[in-house]
């Protein structure tokens, strides 16, 4: 591990990105066990002020210290983005694989499944789960997981039905190794490193849903800090207290940013043929 | 090709059902009684009845299913609890809000993200190809709605150009509508367009690499005429894919901006059927959403047809 990152570490993306991401996640960690100032703490004395010493990102109209707020808000957007990477890979590569180690009718009736789960962005499974089910920071997982699930399925089809006729698979089966046991064993480590890159990616995407499901209500409820929620707040301020909108803005895309470059470098690391003949 | 033009039509017909099954399957599954969730707690034991009636929520699932698609087929989208009105008016009035502003966006995205995604890829490695490239890495990053909020704070709070908001109507002119569409126009273009220049580079770039172009050049094609006349209608492939898909998010996404520059559009009255639990108008709205993205994605695969000849003629 530690030999991978030093060669990664020489890719400029890859390095720019992983120290991004790293502040990041180090942040939301921290943020379990110490933030500056209490995320619930209202000190309506000291509202609206613009960064400083005593307030690094200054405060909200609450008196609420938004240093400490995107510290919280981090492992928000971090948790629902992690979950919905995980859901989409969890069903999506399962079913990538199935669909290409059977083929025929089965392979046809999923990938038409997942044309209609295409049909659904995040946004819209969120305004049906909330409608039903009122709002909450698991309908903007699930809204956002489901939608990854045709990603990642087309993916792990598309890899899958590639591995398939390589000699290395003919051997397997050649040994008598089941569809199944081939799956595990062989196809899906070959396609690890796809599966990586487009987690970082899918990643970087559901933060961006996050927030953006957050900002129009349906996704974390306060009283709980999100940096989607915080923009919302910020929404009527902007004319004299700026920085309420602009900080929470620039945490979401300087981690998406992060997370993009992490993906770019990853993809020409870990498939060092792309480097040489990239673009 | 007429086979390509038959199976893409039944399969986006078929998609189509499937996604009316599961929007109508999402509100079967309300916990309770939808007509008590729509009326609250303290609604009485006849209001109660008396919506059911009204919904024919007595009916077998069955024919509550079918009744409700053929009424859509018909144009009937049922009534809306809250207003009182058939939910085509609420919607026909917002539409005329929501369809221009997406397709302002998807005009506005297109006309900046290809000529500089060729302007990058024709200069590739150049200082301004490194440029690009690094800027549409950021305005990846940029969510819609928070650049949305800067314009709305620098042309409009400080700069005083443009409304920060609102909507005066078609009736206030045309331009003065336009005008007020155009910020959140550009707020969800700018991103979009971000994608997209990054897609029509690559794809030139791939399609630069071809042995045909090679040919061209080596003929005594000058450069820009191979990029006209052979290389960008190859590329246009991925392109037309990704314009298909950036109408759904542009259409998506108009919900979400529109809270930002409080236009009264589709976006609008869904929150509000939301804070309502006006469950008819929110499934109506997302059908008809759903149904869009579907048949733009039909039309972007009869496009394909029309961008390359190969496919028309292919088992036909």
């Amino acid at each position: 591990m530690s030999a991978f990152l030093k060669t990664a570490l020489r890719n400029k993306s890859f390095a720019t990105g992983f120290v991004i991401t790293c502040v990041v996640v180090l942040m939301a960690a921290i943020s379990f066990v110490w933030t500056p100032y209490d995320v619930t703490d209202l000190d309506i004395g000291s509202k609206l002020k613009a960064p400083g010493w005593a307030h690094w990102f200054g405060t909200d109209h609450f008196g609420r210290d938004i240093f400490s707020m995107i510290m919280v808000g981090a492992r928000n957007s971090i948790a629902v983005a992690l979950v919905a990477v995980i859901i989409g890979v969890g069903f999506g590569v399962p079913l990538g694989c199935w669909a290409a180690a059977r083929g025929g009718l089965l392979d046809e009736a999923l990938m038409r499944g997942n044309d209609v789960i295409f049909a659904f962005p995040a946004l819209l499974s969120a305004v049906m789960i909330t409608a039903v089910f009122g709002p909450g920071a698991i309908n903007a997982i699930i809204a956002i997981g489901i939608f990854n699930i045709p990603v990642f399925a087309r993916l792990a089809r598309g890899a899958a039905l590639s591995l398939w006729p390589r000699d290395f698979i003919m051997a397997a089966r050649a040994a008598g190794k089941t569809k199944t046991r081939i799956t595990i064993e062989h196809i899906v480590p070959n396609m690890a490193n796809l599966l990586i890159v487009q987690a970082t990616i899918a990643f970087a995407l559901g933060i961006i849903q996050e927030a953006g499901l957050a900002y129009v209500g349906l996704g974390t409820q306060p009283p709980l800090p999100s940096w989607g929620k915080m923009l919302n707040e910020a929404q009527t301020m902007m004319s004299f207290a700026p920085h309420m909108a602009i900080i929470p803005g620039l945490a979401i895309v300087i981690t998406v940013l992060g997370l993009n470059l992490l993906g770019d470098g990853l993809r020409d690391v870990l498939d060092p043929r792309l480097t040489r003949k990239r673009d | 090709m007429i086979l390509f033009l038959v199976r893409k039509t039944l399969w986006a017909a078929v998609t189509l059902a499937v996604a009316s099954v599961l929007v109508f399957a999402a509100l079967e599954i309300v916990p309770g009684d939808p007509a008590q969730v729509m009326l609250g707690i303290n609604a009485t034991d006849e209001a109660i009845a008396a919506l059911r009636e009204d919904l024919g929520l007595n009916k077998p699932v069955l024919e509550r299913y079918f009744s409700w698609v053929f009424g859509m087929l018909q144009g009937d989208f049922g009534k809306s609890y809250t207003y009182s009105v058939p939910v085509n008016e609420l919607v026909a009035d917002r539409v005329t809000i929501s369809l221009p502003l997406a397709l302002l966006s998807l005009l506005i995205s297109t006309a900046i993200a290809i000529p500089v995604g060729l302007y990058a890829a024709a200069r590739r490695g150049s200082l301004a190809d490194t440029g690009i490239m690094a800027l549409s890495q950021v305005g990846i990053a940029i969510p819609n709605f928070w650049f949305a909020l800067l314009l709305v704070y620098f042309l409009a709070i400080w700069l005083q150009l443009v409304p920060a908001g609102g909507f005066p109507g078609w009736e206030a002119g045309f331009f003065t509508a336009l005008k007020s569409l155009l910020l959140p126009a550009i707020s969800l273009a700018l991103p979009q367009a971000a994608i997209l220049s990054r897609v029509t580079r690559s794809a030139l770039l791939e399609t630069l690499g071809e042995d045909y172009v090679r040919t061209a050049r080596a003929k005594g094609l000058s450069r820009r005429s191979t990029i006209w006349k052979h290389a960008l209608r190859n590329a246009m492939i991925p392109v037309l894919t990704i314009l298909g898909l950036q109408f759904a998010y542009l259409l998506a996404g108009t919900i979400i901006i529109e809270n930002v520059f409080y236009l009264p559009g589709l976006g609008r009255l869904v929150f509000q059927a939301i804070s309502l639990r006006d469950l008819i108008v929110v499934e109506s709205v997302v059908m008809m959403l759903v149904g869009t993205i579907i048949v733009i994605n039909l039309l972007v695969d009869l496009a394909y047809l029309w961008v390359d000849p190969r496919l028309r003629h292919r088992r036909s």
